[in-house]
């Protein structure tokens, strides 16, 4: 409740709060078809129409209506991205918090794979593994929290060992607390924090490789829709078609403008220390 | 220099690590390379056929040997041969190469000539509206996709003054090079534009720090002009971490350059991995890749170094 309270009292937490719960509402609506046409649905005779009253962001090339599409491509997005950060988060915080507490072989055999998987931009790292199991939805959740795992996994190491190290685990340990109990309860619990940061901007970043992927052809496949695959289909018809542009780009910028915002207020409201960028 | 050691020794073990990776992910790909080399003809072989083909190709060895194999040809740059260009990988790659590095460059420099001043000019208009008007330009830049940038400015170019952005033969810089940035500005614009909002945002952040620091009250006391507090005593320090980041973002510009090379048509080593994974020439995709792998790598150590140069705390401190 004070967190919240104090999103709202800051500027860009105010703004980006309500961008993100707008979409989220968009979302769930496109995701359990609540859309005011089929996104299927083909209307022959009304291809390539300027929005209209009864097609609020005109229609594509088939006649499909780009509002219904674009509601289901925004749940279709937002899917894709919740998943693969909620699996990098799993995994990172996992493979984090192990290695700062066992450290030794195991701390530095992990840390030095994650290296290894830093050492690939990430948009290439996703194209390594979209060409292995074929393009579609699930590689791209797969593809996405590989790419992140490394990340949350230096998040959560950092902050976890120099915990490991304060008092208050020595007297947990001495009270005869399970090494599980401190885990979770010690160290995990104030690891929420930063990961709350992390994991907000995170999804920003993969709401961005989700488009790339899907833009590229690697991601989601047709005829389902998603943002980055609208944006590619509307490449070719943007002059006479400049709806098929307009709406899809306004939404996918405003969905990663949003999770910026409101990590940026987290990180100002969680992380004392970091000064406003 | 315990860090810079540290760091040189980590190197080539990473760097082993990055090519297991690579080996063993193209290894996975569903289906062995005789078929997806030769596709539907490779029905019509016989046994015999397939065999030899598989020895020529030393895939008939257990993968130890064959990444053996693989591993120590890199050093001597035999990296295979591309299918689809007939060609050693490597000369196909080197080929590509030179205009990514060139838009990768532009990208920086475009995004550098932006970031720094305006982060300057942000910091020291503090908490004022050009500040708020610079930070929420930044914001937005940082969370447009290039592919949004580049369509919008293809769509202003065609639909406002009925020209396209020159497609198809492109030029070396050195055969002509105002034709060549005739044909890389809009492209670097393109790779800039988010990479230029988080320089802004870090530049503005570091002199915020350092214009707070003791040293720059002693200036400002001392007398010196505002003008020189701010460029001479300040910027330079405030300069560190946006040469950090320069350098991670260089490695990301090398693979974003895959979606604006692809937007653009222009034909360098980011469409031609993509082109390659199409295509399945998966000795191309393995090289490709570790070879942009590898330059990551080296930007990365030369920035850790060039910290460590810059910045006496991160020499001397332990681990």
């Amino acid at each position: 409740m004070r967190v919240v309270k104090a999103i709202l009292s800051h500027p860009s937490g105010r703004i980006g709060g309500v961008i993100v719960l707008v979409y989220l509402l968009v979302a769930l609506l496109g995701a359990v078809g609540l859309t005011p046409h089929d996104p299927l649905m083909q209307y022959r005779i009304d291809r390539l129409h300027a929005p209209t009253s009864s097609y609020w962001m005109g229609t594509d090339l088939f006649g499909r209506d780009v509002m219904s599409r674009l509601m289901k491509g925004i749940g279709q997005s937002f899917t894709v991205a919740f998943f693969s950060v909620a699996l990098a988060t799993l995994a990172g915080t996992v493979l984090g918090l192990t290695a700062a507490w066992f450290g030794g072989r195991w701390d530095t055999v992990m840390m030095r794979f994650m290296d290894v998987l830093l050492a690939f931009p990430a948009i290439l790292l996703a194209l390594l593994i979209v060409t292995i199991v074929g393009p579609g939805t699930w590689t791209s959740v797969a593809a996405i929290s590989i790419v992140y795992t490394p990340i949350f996994t230096r998040v959560v190491r950092g902050p976890a060992l120099s915990l490991k190290a304060r008092d208050f685990v020595d007297a947990a340990r001495t009270f005869g607390s399970s090494r599980s109990y401190i885990l979770t309860r010690h160290l995990l619990l104030n690891l929420v924090a930063p990961l709350t940061v992390q994991v907000t901007l995170a999804l920003a970043w993969a709401l961005l490789t989700e488009a790339g992927l899907s833009f590229l052809g690697l991601g989601t496949q047709p005829p389902a829709s998603s943002l980055g695959l609208m944006l590619s289909d509307a490449r070719n018809l943007m002059e006479q078609a400049p709806w098929l542009l307009a709406f899809p780009a306004v939404a996918i910028m405003l969905s990663i403008l949003g999770f910026n915002l409101l990590g940026d207020a987290l990180r100002d409201i969680l992380d004392p220390k970091t000064r406003r960028a | 220099m315990s860090y810079v050691i540290r760091r040189l020794r980590a190197f080539p073990l990473v760097l082993i690590g990055v090519s297991i990776i690579v080996f063993i992910a193209i290894r996975l790909v569903p289906g062995d390379s005789i078929t997806a080399m030769l596709g539907t003809e490779a029905g019509l072989l016989t046994p015999q056929q397939r065999d030899s083909l598989a020895v020529y190709f030393g895939i008939d060895q257990p993968w130890p040997v064959q990444y053996w194999r693989w591993f120590t040809g890199l050093f001597s740059g035999d990296l295979g041969i591309s299918v689809t260009y007939g060609k050693p990988v490597l000369s196909v790659i080197l080929e590509r190469f030179p205009l990514t590095l060139e838009l990768a460059l532009l990208a920086m420099l475009i995004a550098l000539s932006i970031g720094v001043p305006a982060g300057v000019f942000a910091a020291t208009r503090n908490e004022r509206p050009a500040d708020l008007g610079v930070r929420i330009a930044a914001m937005i830049g940082q969370s447009t996709p290039s592919f949004v940038v580049g369509l919008v400015i293809i769509y202003i170019l065609s639909a406002g003054f009925g020209v396209l952005p020159t497609m198809g033969a492109f030029t070396p810089f050195w055969q002509d090079p105002l034709q060549n940035l005739g044909q890389m500005i809009l492209p670097a614009i393109t790779l800039g534009c988010a990479f230029a909002s988080s320089v802004t945002r870090v530049t503005r952040s570091a002199m915020l720090d350092v214009l707070s620091d003791d040293y720059v009250r002693t200036a400002r006391s001392k007398g010196a002009s505002e003008r020189s507090v701010i460029w001479r005593h300040a910027l330079p320090n405030a300069l560190v971490p946006v040469v950090t980041l320069s350098g991670i973002e260089f490695g990301y510009l090398l693979g974003g350059a895959v979606i604006v090379e692809q937007i653009y048509a222009l034909p360098g080593l980011g469409r031609m991995v993509l082109e390659a994974i199409l295509q399945r020439d998966y000795a191309l995709v393995q090289g490709a890749v570790l070879f942009i792998a590898l330059n990551f790598m080296i930007v990365n150590l030369l920035v850790d170094l060039a910290y460590a140069a810059l910045d006496p705390r991160i020499r001397l401190e332990g681990r």
